[in-house]
């Protein structure tokens, strides 16, 4: 109990000292986490609004398979985006295995299924709405995805922040692909897993406790945004 | 709008016009030809057809059978651009009320200088002025409908559909909204408008067509068909009779 106690109270002095190391694993953490969901976002948030309005044969087929790959393994996104970037792989000329770039683009992997299923399920339901004063004003299917994606905003920073949350905790995947090396590709959530087995807790410690804060933060804005959502759903029902 | 009133007038015409569903026949007009230059108001009893024969006007819904013509074609992209319908529910965008007017400016290629002058003008009308910034989908159920008739407007159209804009709404709304109606009709805009209301009708319309179970049972002048109907289903609905 004492050991805990004094390796928290080290954690502590190692968050609110500012230790160098341990900003710079969380400040690459953040970095390659926002990355991520920004490429995501880009990619995800059209396929999945162009997916509310399209109608076309095998479309429930391919709704059915977005929202499987929301949980797809990590480990297993790890070592295919291993495969693509390693020498003999098809991306092999790239030379990204084990560096920060291998992270996000596996992370990319990772976060497009969630944030194209959670936009999809939103603009349906806005698409629903709006559909027959869209056809009135000349809009058609494929043209009112920016103007559903826009007026989504507010339940679309939810999608982003879950993808954030699903990238920022994820260990499998970027540790497989970015090597968990020291000061090139070391992130919170590998570094925890090294320095738990070193039996370095202090470190560990404080990473999961900035790695908690983060997760409540985000989750809390999360919540408030769906809750302005929901009012302003209900305001105008 | 417009800016001069036309002394033409948009003809639209309905021919052989049936929408079945489920093997129920739930509109079946053989000829609706609506010409004159007042506007003209549908009445007729809840399920009468009256909004799903405005929705094939607009070309919402394409029928089973029959069609629907504009000056003498088919009705076409080209004539829906020239037409603009507005809600019962008034669907408004979840942006500010100016935005709202923007969208379908922007859509038009109106410029920006000529945008921004034409949302105060068309705020002016509908007595939104004050309320550009504020969010659409907070204004009160008249304001946002007058909102949509604005918006409607903002599409410059030649035929103006609305599908009972006034039903949810109180006497002084209701006011505000036929008032707008009128302007627009003076100005030019073929109005074609769905009520239940008869004294709506009796204050705008310059001739009414009488819907009952999905036919149209009488079309005519305003005055004759109010005063002097010649079908029992329209005497019956004019006295206040209940009619399914």
């Amino acid at each position: 109990m004492h050991d805990f106690a004094s390796e928290f109270s080290k954690a502590l002095s190692l968050i609110f000292e500012g230790d160098s190391e341990l900003w710079a694993i969380v400040l690459l953490s953040l970095r390659v986490s926002m990355f991520a969901v920004l490429i995501a976002a880009i990619i995800g948030m059209p396929v999945g609004a162009a997916l509310a309005v399209a109608r076309f044969p095998g479309r429930r087929v391919m709704i059915v398979l977005m929202n499987a790959l929301m949980g797809l393994p990590p480990v297993v996104v790890g070592l295919l985006v291993y495969l693509m970037l390693s020498r003999s792989g098809p991306l092999g000329v790239l030379e990204l295995l084990y560096t920060p770039n291998a992270m996000i683009l596996a992370q990319v992997v990772l976060v497009t299924p969630i944030i194209a299923a959670l936009t999809r399920q939103v603009t349906e339901m806005l698409a629903e709405e709006y559909s027959e004063q869209l056809r009135s004003l000349g809009v058609s299917r494929l043209s009112s995805v920016p103007v559903l994606l826009w007026d989504a905003r507010v339940a679309l920073v939810t999608a982003l922040l879950a993808g954030f949350g699903r990238a920022i905790a994820e260990v499998g995947a970027v540790i497989i692909v970015g090597g968990n090396i020291n000061h090139v590709t070391r992130v919170m959530t590998t570094t925890i897993a090294l320095e738990t087995s070193k039996g370095n807790l202090a470190l560990a410690l404080a990473l999961g406790a900035i790695l908690i804060g983060i997760a409540v933060a985000v989750n809390a804005m999360v919540s408030t945004l769906s809750l302005r959502a929901e009012q302003e759903g209900l305001r105008h029902a | 709008m417009r800016d001069l009133v036309s002394e033409m007038t948009t003809c639209l015409k309905a021919r052989e016009l049936q929408v079945q569903s489920n093997g129920k026949t739930l509109l079946d007009v053989p000829e609706l030809i609506l010409d004159g230059p007042g506007p003209t108001l549908i009445l007729g009893p809840n399920g009468s057809g009256k909004s799903l024969l405005l929705r094939c006007l607009h070309g919402l819904i394409t029928p089973n059978r029959g069609q629907v013509t504009q000056d003498g074609t088919s009705l076409n992209s080209d004539h829906k651009a020239r037409q603009a319908m507005v809600f019962q529910q008034p669907v408004l965008l979840r942006r500010s009320v100016a935005a709202n007017l923007d969208f379908v400016l922007r859509r038009q290629g109106v410029g920006w200088t000529n945008r921004k002058r034409r949302i105060v003008e068309l705020l002016g009308e509908g007595g939104l002025e004050g309320k550009s910034r504020q969010s659409a989908r907070s204004l009160s159920g008249g304001e946002a409908q007058r909102l949509a008739i604005l918006r409607a407007l903002a599409l410059n159209p030649e035929t103006l559909l609305l599908d009972e804009p006034t039903s949810a709404l109180d006497p002084g709304a209701t006011q505000m909204i036929e008032r707008m109606v009128l302007r627009a009709s003076k100005k030019g805009v073929r109005i074609v408008m769905v009520t239940h209301d008869i004294g709506q009708a009796r204050r705008l319309a310059s001739d009414v067509v009488m819907m009952q179970a999905g036919n149209v049972v009488e079309h005519g002048p305003a005055r004759q068909v109010l005063t002097a109907p010649k079908t029992e289903a329209s005497r019956r609905y004019l006295a206040g009779g209940l009619i399914t």
